[in-house]
């Protein structure tokens, strides 16, 4: 009895272990899948460089403790401001100018800004870095479960930052006018909702939110490299779809969704089949729900 | 009209250009080499690079190379497979059919060495890979008998696996052993199933055989996985950019046991990425760089105050690679490609900074020994000796 017990015991620390590896990884997929959201919502475009300016948070994040040898938080504002601040400026040069052409442009646009960004910092240099450790890890053990410091600070904090977000979005006038705005972009204007302002705004949210969490990545997994938001990019974007393009909750619960299924897959079935198993259960999802799981289908106007 | 003037003007300017590469100097050696200068592995590039440098200047500065009754200098022509395997096999094509040089050195890892050595066969032309320590490198793809044209300065992975498993079994004495591997690796691959083969052949225990693919940064599933399965030691036969993430990780997941790893792990890179989280811990690779002949030595002082750093195993490779090329060189006595190949086949005895080799029976692979390095206090300090 005690032995079945014992076993019972160390399967639900396994289960929980693997659960906290979940959350952490589904929270970095939920702070970047809100990005590709926030800008498909308002302008119904996909940023493609989203992933790349996730790259370019973590080498800030370095640049900034590296050289500047701030502590945790000046490096997170500063990370998330910078990123913000090359968000609002890729959006006035490259897509503002496009606003008006075919959506097909604009997205070969974002492809190439990420293109841009990724060979920039290669050319900066090729070798992966490494972030200094920014916060002391401590390690606990609950029996044999372990938590770590570092584990907790990353999920506490994307949900405080997707709290803050929903507050903005959901109770104040800028919120509202973003809202406003992707409901209906040619009355909008006509009731002085500066369009352009609010487009730069969703733009440094979305992006800075993209930009902590290339910090949190780097900080989780502190060796970086100019190509690292290319498969966290498309990830994450799969979850913004998983959970209903241009939805904001969606896109919150669509990372966590992804983020589950892939450590929960690597758990219980040969690692290898990791990616095929979780992408094929999306794509059940998908065909189940085209719209996602908080999208609502948008007839197309004639 | 004005436009298309430009055009054919700006024609006319680049095919003289390319004219004016193609044109032939006769008391020239060309040698090409593939490193992975961008991409995954940027410091294997960059000490093949220096290392091949390094070799060529030392010929040149000698005067050239004497062959027959001439003294030819060395062109060396550097090519970036950006750490892609399309881009590797260009570069070996390019080198080949365009640049027409005498000999290839590199790719270095497996899965670059691997495409890049098809093209060189079938091109009739020398490759040594200096690093590529996978075993198909060096095998034809149909038959499985020795390729003609393709050689390497490093042993093998069956040879390594093997080394490792009696390492962890005999010196470390641990007979539980998990394995964390990238899947979409050749090298990775290889070696991972080699060491499991010989680890329970010799009596230990493969508790966990986990991978992951190239790329990946969170491993912490498997990680929880392998902490369930409690193994005494684990072996981590991955490139040193992503070793320091899958200790850092498993410390977190409150992983305590000792970590080897292969020569994948011996760059001076793997130190700065992994900090104090490496200590302690153990691989097998080439040469050590503290317990030297006078060779080794005296590459390593001319290194250090040519670059600054003490060349790891990819730049001592690299420059034994170039060490049996001039010898074949100076055997064949002619600029031939076919004589190189040749002289290099039947190379009786080579004595390089990594120790010496042999190449045997028509193999394009060497006979040598491995080393095992322990990780000291953020530096690679010689521990043991394994003879073939």
């Amino acid at each position: 009895m005690t032995e079945q017990r014992k076993t019972f015991n160390h399967s639900m620390v396994y289960v929980f272990q693997q659960a906290l590896n979940a959350l952490q990884l589904g929270s970095i997929y939920a702070l970047i899948a809100l990005g590709y959201t926030m800008v498909y919502g308002i302008l119904t475009m996909i940023n493609f460089a989203h992933g790349d300016l996730f790259m370019i948070g973590a080498f800030f994040c370095f640049l900034i403790a590296f050289y500047l040898k701030l502590s945790f938080v000046p490096t997170l504002l500063l990370s998330m401001l910078g990123v913000a601040c090359l968000g609002v400026i890729i959006e006035r040069l490259a897509y503002k100018p496009l606003r008006k052409a075919p959506r097909v442009s604009a997205i070969i646009t974002a492809l190439g800004v990420g293109l841009f960004l990724e060979n920039f910092t290669l050319a900066l240099s090729p070798y992966p870095k490494h972030i200094p450790p920014l916060l002391e890890n401590t390690t606990w053990t609950v029996g044999s479960l372990s938590l770590s410091s570092l584990q907790i600070i990353v999920i506490v904090l994307s949900l405080v930052l997707m709290l803050i977000l929903d507050f903005i979005v959901q109770r104040t006038k800028a919120g509202m006018a973003m809202r406003a705005i992707s409901w209906d972009k040619t009355i909008v204007p006509l009731m002085g909702v500066p369009v352009n302002k609010i487009i730069s705004l969703t733009f440094a949210i979305g992006t800075g939110l993209g930009g902590a969490a290339g910090m949190m990545y780097a900080l989780a997994y502190p060796v970086i490299d100019p190509y690292m938001g290319i498969m966290v990019g498309w990830k994450a974007f799969i979850s913004a779809v998983v959970g209903g393009i241009g939805n904001i909750r969606g896109a919150m619960i669509g990372g966590f969704i992804l983020g589950a299924v892939e450590i929960m897959v690597a758990a219980f079935f040969p690692s290898t089949y990791r990616d095929f198993v979780a992408f094929t259960l999306l794509l059940i999802l998908l065909i189940v729900r085209p719209y996602g799981i908080l999208g609502k289908p948008q007839p197309q106007k004639v | 009209m004005k436009k298309s003037a430009i055009f054919i003007v700006l024609l006319v300017i680049l095919s003289l250009g390319i004219c004016g590469c193609s044109k032939d100097d006769s008391s020239q050696i060309k040698i090409g080499v593939i490193a992975e200068l961008t991409g995954d592995v940027p410091a294997v590039g960059a000490s093949c690079k220096n290392a091949a440098e390094m070799a060529v200047a030392e010929v040149n500065d000698a005067g050239g190379i004497q062959l027959g009754d001439k003294k030819y200098k060395i062109k060396l022509i550097i090519e970036d497979n950006a750490g892609k395997a399309d881009q590797s096999a260009s570069s070996a094509q390019k080198l080949i059919t365009q640049q027409k040089v005498t000999a290839i050195v590199g790719p270095n890892a497996s899965r670059y060495a691997l495409p890049a050595a098809e093209i060189a066969e079938s091109g009739k032309v020398v490759l040594i890979t200096p690093w590529s320590t996978a075993p198909k490198a060096t095998l034809d793809s149909k038959t499985g008998a020795s390729k003609k044209y393709v050689f390497r300065a490093c042993f093998i992975d069956p040879f390594q696996g093997g080394v490792l498993a009696k390492f962890a079994l005999g010196n470390l004495q641990l007979k539980k052993a998990a394995v964390l591997y990238d899947v979409a690796s050749e090298y990775n691959k290889g070696i991972a199933e080699i060491f499991k083969d010989v680890y329970e052949k010799n009596g230990g225990k493969v508790v966990a055989f986990e991978t992951y693919t190239t790329n990946d940064k969170d491993f912490s599933s498997q990680l929880t996985k392998i902490k369930q399965a409690a193994p005494e030691v684990i072996f981590l036969p991955n490139y040193y950019s992503e070793v320091p993430l899958q200790i850092q990780q498993a410390k977190r997941l409150g992983i305590t046991v000792p970590f080897i790893g292969s020569d994948s792990w011996g760059s001076e890179e793997l130190i700065k990425l992994c900090g104090k989280d490496c200590n302690d811990y153990y691989f097998s690779t080439h040469y050590a760089a503290d317990a030297s002949t006078d060779a080794t030595k005296k590459f390593i002082a001319s290194y250090k105050a040519k670059y600054g750093t003490t060349p790891d195993d990819v730049a001592a490779l690299t420059y034994d690679s170039f060490g049996l090329l001039w010898q074949a060189l100076k055997t064949a006595g002619k600029n031939d490609r076919q004589a190189v190949r040749d002289a290099l086949a039947k190379i009786p005895l080579y004595d390089g900074v990594t120790g010496n080799m042999q190449f045997k029976e028509g193999s394009g692979d060497p006979v040598k020994s491995a080393v095992i390095l322990k990780i000291k206090d953020g530096k690679f300090s010689w521990f043991a000796n394994a003879k073939p």
